[in-house]
């Protein structure tokens, strides 16, 4: 929980300053599957700390990216069920990760004050 | 009708809008602007992460972050380092810890050149672990031109450290034989983070039903490349392993 609380006082600290004085609406992050972020915990914690900030009433929009991986033996793509880095198709432990691990703020809207 | 308009992945769709998810680049139903922002999360702690990181080199200081639960013996471990290299080498330590200094009076006369507490309670509710403007402030009070390693002791705790980059060199892991095989699954980013995995209180092995073939098989799946170290920071048995890979 905390965790996600750290996590929103980053998303915030983005957000006002990439508003720069005009009003958010709201706000797009994209959170990757291995990131072992809680969607409902990210968004109880963003009312709790924009209740009290220039963002007041901004949306926050959750992306959940599912992992992927690409294995260098069978060339399969496979989505991961569990944490493991393993191909879904031959079980090989040789992949790359195609994704799943994004935590990123993705955009905004904004509205001139 | 709503517009046609392109989403991130190459599909191109019409609606009124409504739907929350995806990419509505420059196109939005509220009538305010969208800006783009793309900016990873920890951006601004990277950057901090990232001046630590130089100003270590430049005094030329390895840093370690020593990450683990609560009780898995980090402090122990660090006391009996500190007993093995202390004479040898000029050793920092930075201790993260929610709200005292218990673990820094505990190690206090082991051996340590300096010490520095960073307690986290500054933030909402006290931080679960140390970001990296919490150790510019410990190493600002650490001198480090007379230091050859700093430690840093992170808060206990296996999600959050993980994220949060703090400039160090390596993150290492200590994790107890009390605590479950299936944990790498739990929290794979503290595993897979970890340069190094200390496998501690191996001497309680005997009476336990932990089963260690399962727990590093577990490990290997999650993060193949750690080094693991089985130790027992109570009766010394790895820690010339472990304080031989600390040394760099």
């Amino acid at each position: 929980m905390v965790h996600e609380l750290s996590l929103c006082d980053a998303i915030l600290a983005t957000a006002i300053k990439r508003a720069d004085g005009r009003t958010a609406t709201r706000v797009t992050v994209r959170v990757g599957h291995l990131r072992q972020v809680v969607p409902d915990a990210l968004q109880f914690s963003w009312e709790l700390l924009t209740d009290s900030s220039d963002l007041k009433g901004c949306e926050l929009v959750i992306e959940q990216i599912p992992a992927r991986v690409e294995c260098r033996d069978c060339k399969a793509k496979t989505t991961l069920a569990m944490p493991i880095l393993m191909c879904g198709a031959c079980d090989s432990f040789e992949v790359d990760l195609l994704s799943g691990d994004e935590l990123l703020v993705v955009s905004m809207e904004v509205t001139e004050a | 009708m709503g517009r046609v308009h392109l989403h991130a992945d190459g599909t191109e769709h019409r609606h009124e809008h409504g739907h929350e998810v995806g990419d509505h680049s420059g196109y939005t139903d509220t009538g305010s602007v969208r800006i783009d922002v793309l900016e990873n999360l920890l951006a601004e702690n990277d950057r901090v992460a990232d001046a630590n990181s130089l100003a270590l080199a430049n005094a030329g200081v390895r840093a370690v972050n020593l990450m683990s639960s609560p009780g898995a013996g980090k402090t122990t471990l660090l006391k009996r380092t500190l007993t093995e290299l202390g004479s040898t080498m000029r050793i920092g330590v930075l201790e993260g810890d929610i709200a005292t200094s218990l673990d820094a009076d505990e190690l206090e006369g082991a051996g340590a050149r300096a010490m520095t507490v960073v307690n986290t309670s500054a933030g909402f509710g006290g931080e679960c672990h140390l970001d990296a403007v919490m150790v510019r402030a410990g190493l600002s009070r650490l001198p480090l031109d007379d230091l050859d390693l700093v430690v840093i002791e992170n808060v206990g705790n296996l999600v959050c450290p993980a994220e949060f980059r703090v400039g160090e060199h390596a993150k290492a892991m200590v994790y107890a034989v009390t605590e479950g095989e299936e944990k790498p699954f739990k929290y794979p980013i503290m595993f897979r983070a970890a340069e190094v995995v200390v496998v501690n209180k191996i001497d309680l092995l005997p009476h336990l039903d932990f089963d260690l073939g399962s727990f590093l098989s577990n490990l290997k799946a999650v993060n193949p490349r750690a080094r693991v170290i089985q130790a027992s920071a109570r009766t010394g048995e790895g820690v010339d392993e472990w304080c031989s890979w600390l040394t760099g």
